[in-house]
């Protein structure tokens, strides 16, 4: 199992070193820099201010400044548009929003995903069933930027019970629209990932050993069934984590929560290069950290993979 | 009193292309301390015989009939009813002892559950229990191996996991569904040893389900011979040895390749299984059968005495044309 | 969004692999997909949706850039779909009409979504077929640089390439099929490993069967059974993504638009009553990538030996 790590964490750490230089290449390729596209500046103040940036400085010298100070200080550097704020103040406003619809969203994923598949999984060709079904086929064709209207349209046009957005601290009425819209696609995902794992593990010879044993069904279901069920779906977390993110930056846009995604395209409008740097490898970091920790569930549950 | 009996069992499957049957009006009793073996062709419909009996068919089969044990109803009984038989009165070994055991939970806590559920033994005791069980079954440093996963065995150690586990409550019936058909050869041979070994100290009866003539020979007292889901022969296995009534079991017999043979082809029985999804109408084997007359195709034989010691067959064809 | 029925995939994968091609392999697989009455269905849904989307500007009174004075700024009372007007779909807030712009944004879309999952397909099959051919180290290595990428948060990625690179279709479609190779490729290299080793292979090579006739008999068919079905699912995946990015903004530029623009829109004026800009543009969308998911389900089934 340590060795298992070990070779894990020998696979996260190179990731993000090239996340890291890629974004950073792609950066200083990019035609014109952060202050050549407002009007022409005098060329002596231009100078100074790249020099303040350290923009005069050779590209792989600007690279391993920047890392070190990412690993040092975790200091993302200054904003190049908003000169008055660093990316660790946007990041540290952001980031707190994010975090906490986004933790929802994965709860809500999860914690509705799995038993719905597996309901219908157990109970195979019953009502339950053909509406698990039914809603994970359907879900798949409503992604966030579908669902999110969809939902403004029916619980604050309609209804009248929801703010149509804003944050307000994280209240929980502005929260449910964007967790809705965030996890559904990925709730029927994983609602669909563990039917048919389930209904493959139901079908196994251990399973028939199992109920041989005389033993009573909630014990087959939590030892035999469950563990080797959840094993795609482990499989799964770790490009729904991805998804989530990603899909955060819409949320951010459409129901103005504020989030990271907000600055990244706001960023992305200005060419506020050094925001989406500081995001992109967040983020990023963010989403290794997450594919170790399920591979290592993985592992965890899977006794053949602990080589 | 029998320990077991099976009268007018049918099992039948629920599959998109139609109702398949898969057993026909099966009927065999078995006495106490015997072994019984129960022989035919894959598709036969001897593992489903056990699995209907048992209460351990797929969702989309069922079973009609008559099981009783010690002379107690059992078909069809609750699930719940049925736990308190399984393992502790009849506990059953299947074929592929790679994908019989559970490759995600330890052999501790396989074994050790059966005790924990059954008998309500403390965790340790039944530790202990299921240790004394690897020893019984030969299985070396067994008090350290029973922390290790399936994958970790090897083939014919994880049958005798299997053994050791179905075991553990001392069950008066063991079901044995093709237990060596998997394994080498040679540990072949030493699980069927084990077996036998074990059947006597236990004193306990067996239901050996095999297609391997070879291993019904040496080890069982009584053979029924199944065919397309139907009783075609049914005695004392010396005695069905000795003189074979049924051109099914004739075939069988032929078909084991014997050394002491001067004759160098191998025989086969021409044709394939039949198609269990065809109403069954007439004799199972008549499409296959070399006797075959005009009623085996129209009427379906039923067993009747063969000769005196509770040796019965199902032909139309009178045994003397046979012999 | 993309990895949709991944697992699935791989089983057929398997199951081709085991019982290799038959002759009729294509033939049956026909049969057996007009025989699934949802994906003959929804294929022929999707053939009308893309026929409409060519001779719809034909039926069409407005172009997509010609601005409805009348209507605009007060789309909620002039621009309702109508006959009359000739706006069947009726018009946006800036009076244009969102017939001709639905007839555009299905091209576009479609277009970026077929491309998108060609650069994708061409891109996994070589990387993977080649990863598989060489095995060995090489292979070790090449599949490690697949992992790697694959727990990179991609849509940043691609924002960025966007922003640094400028926005245009072209841009979207590689940077989105450049992306999306990563899956395609780990199971054309699974499916290559499989059939390098398998038995049918091996008996054609000792009978004398040239290398050539292996690749085309044995290996190709078995190869474009998956690499079809794949691509399949892969085209509303990248639907999908242009869609998510168009829908912040930064995909699809004016004039030009997609579906993820047009929903954008529609979802941004939802509060003024003019719904039909959200719905129709999103019933196209809904739509076609039902189509694609069912073909994709029925294609797998159809060419898949096991559910035979």
């Amino acid at each position: 199992m340590i060795n298992y790590i070990i070779k894990r964490i020998g696979i996260a750490i190179p990731t993000l070193l090239i996340l890291i230089a890629v974004s950073f290449y792609l950066m200083h390729a990019a035609p014109g820099g952060p202050f050549t596209s407002e009007r022409p500046l005098p060329p002596q103040v231009l100078a100074n201010i790249e020099a303040k940036y350290g923009l005069d400085q050779p590209i792989w010298r600007q690279m391993f400044n920047y890392l070190w100070g990412v690993i040092t200080e975790f200091d993302f550097g200054p904003s190049y548009k908003y000169h008055d704020r660093t990316v660790n103040e946007i990041i540290g406003h952001g980031f707190p929003i994010t975090l906490k619809y986004g933790f929802w969203s994965f709860i809500v994923a999860v914690g509705v995903g799995i038993p719905l598949g597996a309901i219908a999984a157990i109970r195979k060709n019953t009502w339950i069933d053909y509406l698990a079904v039914g809603v994970s086929i359907g879900a798949q064709v409503l992604p966030n930027f579908v669902m999110a209207p969809l939902l403004i349209i029916v619980f604050t046009l309609w209804l009248d019970w929801l703010p149509g957005g804003g944050w307000n601290g994280g209240a929980w009425q502005y929260l449910v629209m964007p967790v809705i819209a965030l996890s559904t696609s990925y709730m029927a995902s994983i609602a669909r990932i563990t039917r048919s794992s389930m209904l493959e593990v139901l079908n196994t010879n251990y399973i028939r050993t199992a109920r041989s044993k005389g033993l009573p069904t909630k014990v087959i279901f939590f030892r035999h069934v469950l563990k080797p069920s959840l094993l795609p779906v482990i499989s799964y977390l770790g490009p729904a984590f991805v998804g989530l993110i990603t899909g955060s930056v819409l949320i951010d846009i459409y129901f103005s929560t504020g989030g990271m995604g907000y600055f990244f395209v706001n960023a992305a409008f200005n060419r506020d290069y050094s925001v989406m740097m500081g995001i992109t490898i967040v983020v990023g970091s963010l989403t290794i950290l997450f594919s170790l920790i399920a591979d290592l569930l993985y592992a965890w549950i899977d006794p053949k993979i602990r080589y | 009193m029998s320990l077991i009996d099976v009268k007018n069992l049918k099992v039948e499957f629920e599959t998109a292309d139609g109702i398949v049957s898969a057993v026909n009006n099966v009927n065999f009793s078995m006495d106490e301390g015997k072994i019984l073996a129960i022989v035919g062709e894959s598709g036969s419909g001897k593992s489903q015989t056990v699995f209907g009996m048992t209460g351990l068919l797929d969702h989309n089969g069922s079973a009609t009939g008559s099981v009783k044990f010690e002379g107690k109803e059992i078909l069809n009984l609750s699930n719940q009813k049925l736990n308190q038989i399984r393992a502790e009165k009849i506990a059953m070994i299947f074929q592929d002892p790679m994908t019989s055991l559970n490759p995600y939970v330890r052999v501790s806590e396989q074994m050790t559950e059966v005790l924990i559920h059954h008998q309500g033994v403390s965790k340790s005791d039944a530790l202990k229990q299921s240790i004394s069980m690897l020893d019984a079954v030969r299985i070396p440093d067994a008090s350290n191996r029973i922390r290790m996963y399936p994958h970790e065995f090897s083939g014919g150690m994880r049958q005798r996991v299997m053994i050791a586990m179905s075991l553990l409550c001392h069950p008066k019936l063991l079901i044995a569904d093709e237990p060596t058909t998997a394994l080498d050869v040679t540990v072949q041979a030493q699980i069927m040893k084990l077996l036998a070994d074990l059947q006597k100290d236990f004193g306990m009866s067996i239901i050996l389900i095999t297609h391997d003539l070879g291993v019904v020979a040496g080890s069982s007292d009584d053979m029924l011979v199944m065919y397309g889901g139907e009783i075609m022969e049914i005695g004392k296995t010396e005695n069905i040895y000795a003189s074979p009534t049924h051109p099914y079991t004739q075939g069988l017999m032929s078909a084991v390749p014997r050394l002491d043979d001067s004759e160098e082809r191998l025989v086969t029985i021409p044709g394939n299984p039949p198609n269990m999804m065809k109403a069954p109408e007439g004799c199972p084997f008549a499409p296959r059968c070399n006797y075959s007359i005009d009623k085996c195709n129209s009427e379906s034989p039923i067993l009747v005495k063969a000769s005196n010691d509770d040796h019965f067959r199902a032909c139309h064809v009178s045994k003397e044309k046979i012999l | 969004m993309i990895v949709a029925n991944k697992g699935k995939i791989k089983t057929m994968a398997e199951n081709l692999s085991e019982s290799g091609p038959g002759r009729s392999l294509w033939k049956d697989a026909r049969m057996r997909f007009i025989q699934n009455k949802a994906a003959t269905i929804s294929l022929f849904i999707l053939l009308s949706i893309v026929l409409f989307s060519f001779i719809g500007p034909y039926f069409a009174v407005w172009s997509y850039e010609q601005i409805d004075w009348n209507a605009m700024g007060s789309a909620a009372r002039v621009g309702m779909p109508s006959i009359e007007s000739g706006h069947y779909f009726g018009t946006d807030d800036l009076g244009r009409d969102l017939y001709s712009r639905v007839i555009q944004g299905t091209q576009i879309s479609l277009m970026v979504g077929v491309l998108g999952a060609t650069v994708a397909v061409i891109v996994g099959t070589l990387y993977g077929a080649t990863s598989g051919y060489l095995g060995g180290k090489t292979d070790q290595i090449m599949m490690r640089i697949v992992d790697i990428l694959m727990s990179i948060p991609y849509m940043f990625v691609l924002i960025l390439l966007l922003v640094v690179f400028g926005r245009s279709i072209g841009m979207l479609f590689i940077g989105i099929g450049l992306l999306s190779w990563l899956d395609m490729s780990r199971i054309v290299r699974g499916q290559t490993l499989n059939l390098k080793n398998k038995e049918f292979i091996e008996a054609a090579r000792v009978t004398g069967v040239s290398d050539f006739k292996i690749i085309t008999r044995h290996i190709v068919p078995n190869l474009l059974g998956i690499v079809a079905v794949y691509a399949t699912l892969l085209v509303p995946g990248i639907i999908l993504a242009e869609s998510f990015i168009s829908f912040l903004g930064l995909g699809v530029q004016e004039p030009s638009t997609s579906w993820g623009a047009l929903i954008k829109e529609g979802a941004g004026t939802i509060s003024y009553d003019t719904e039909w800009q959200l719905l129709f543009p999103l019933a196209f969308f809904v739509v076609s990538l039902f189509c694609f998911y069912f073909i994709g389900d029925g294609l797998r089934d159809a060419l898949d030996p096991k559910e035979r």
